[in-house]
């Protein structure tokens, strides 16, 4: 069963006390943030900061990640050094456009691996979609490289690039299921935007609901207080893990009997049915249940 | 790499620090703490053996420390040692 990856918490890479205890909220993933949280000025520092932070025995266990400045841009390169070298899991690549943006990031990604004896392949990439081109090129895009890891859509710029502006949710409804459908068509996962009022927790979880159901594997936070509300929102029912539990135990005993096929109270289990039942098993191992 | 100018990287929020570099001959590090006691000692460490990874000898450092980690003090000097000497190269096998 793969890691869950529910939270994805931003953090800016410029701030030295954030980098230095934000492992305490245990997020599923841990972005470092060097694009739009470090002002110009403190590029370099940023950089050096994460480069140190991601060897941290403190984030091991958590899922790291590290947001480079885009490639065109004279900082990019640059991160992206900082964040191979210094171990990131994945690298987000924001503004993704169409497939060779991210050919042009593998490049690198092969070139710096090879420079500092890192294992070939060993860091991930995932693409920040930013824009109408993006959406359109999602499926190219989701399967340019076996490096990519997920998708993740960023709905600031993307409305702005569409003309209008965030409301209910209406506005992000094509872009949102266009990355869904080709995160799953290339079989990687998919984040889905950050939910900016932190005041707003009602807001946030009708969102966070919304996602969920759509089928998005989590979202991407800006704030601590954020995790907690996500993981509950993504905690199945106590039904719904009652009625898993039933499913993969028939499934289990199923297979230790050398069946072929699995059955539940005289109804035959489809393979996707117990398969979706041990996802909603794992989603509940390190979360609360919803009453 | 040789300091050519005055430079400054960090802040004096928690679990940061302020560095300041000028040039200067022969190698001179003042040290101040909230933890000076408990960790003064691991703080001129780090920042004595990052000067030396980056093949820094001469210059006047300042450091004002307000509880950073070893991972955020070599940064902070790092950055403040390219800033002082107009570099943006990097050695990162010496990092």
């Amino acid at each position: 069963m793969k890691k869950l990856r529910r939270s994805m918490l931003f953090i800016p890479g410029s701030n030295a006390a954030m980098l230095s205890t934000a492992f305490v909220y245990r997020p599923d993933s841990i972005m470092f943030d060097l694009e739009d949280a470090v002002a110009l000025r403190e590029k370099d520092s940023a950089r050096l900061l994460v480069f140190h932070t991601l060897q941290l025995t403190a984030y091991h266990g958590i899922e790291t990640v590290v947001r480079i400045n885009p490639l065109d841009t004279p900082y990019g390169l640059k991160d992206l050094e900082a964040a191979v070298r210094g171990g990131v899991e994945i690298v987000r690549l924001p503004k993704t456009d169409c497939a060779e943006d991210i050919h042009k990031l593998e490049r690198e990604v092969d070139r710096i691996e090879r420079e500092c004896g890192r294992e070939h392949g060993s860091t991930r990439l995932m693409a920040a979609i930013e824009s109408a081109s993006g959406v359109v090129n999602a499926v190219a895009i989701a399967t340019a490289s076996p490096r990519m890891d997920s998708i993740a859509l960023a709905g600031f710029d993307y409305v702005v690039d569409m003309q209008t502006q965030r409301g209910d949710g209406t506005e992000l409804f094509y872009a949102r299921c266009a990355i869904l459908h080709a995160a799953r068509a290339a079989k990687i996962d998919a984040f889905d935007v950050v939910f900016s009022d932190v005041n707003d927790d009602e807001g946030f979880l009708k969102e966070a609901n919304f996602a969920k159901r759509l089928g998005f594997n989590g979202k991407s936070l800006i704030n601590p207080r954020q995790i907690e509300l996500l993981h509950q929102a993504y905690a199945p029912t106590e039904q719904e893990l009652r009625k898993a539990e039933r499913i993969v135990n028939a499934a289990e005993e199923a297979e230790r009997q050398g069946l072929g096929v699995v059955s539940l109270n005289g109804k035959m289990v489809d393979a996707p049915v117990v398969l979706n039942a041990q996802r909603i098993l794992a989603l509940a191992k390190p979360a609360f249940v919803q009453a | 790499m040789e300091i050519k100018k005055e430079a400054i990287c960090g802040t004096l929020e928690s679990n940061d620090l302020l560095v300041k570099v000028a040039p200067r001959n022969g190698l001179e590090v003042t040290i101040s703490s909230e933890v000076m006691r408990q960790f003064g000692a691991r703080i001129r460490e780090v920042v004595e053996e990052t000067l030396k990874q980056m093949g820094v000898s001469q210059g006047q450092f300042v450091i004002e420390d307000k509880g950073a980690l070893d991972c955020a003090i070599r940064a902070r000097v790092q950055a403040a040692v390219l800033r002082g000497c107009d570099s943006e190269e990097l050695n990162w096998r010496g990092l």
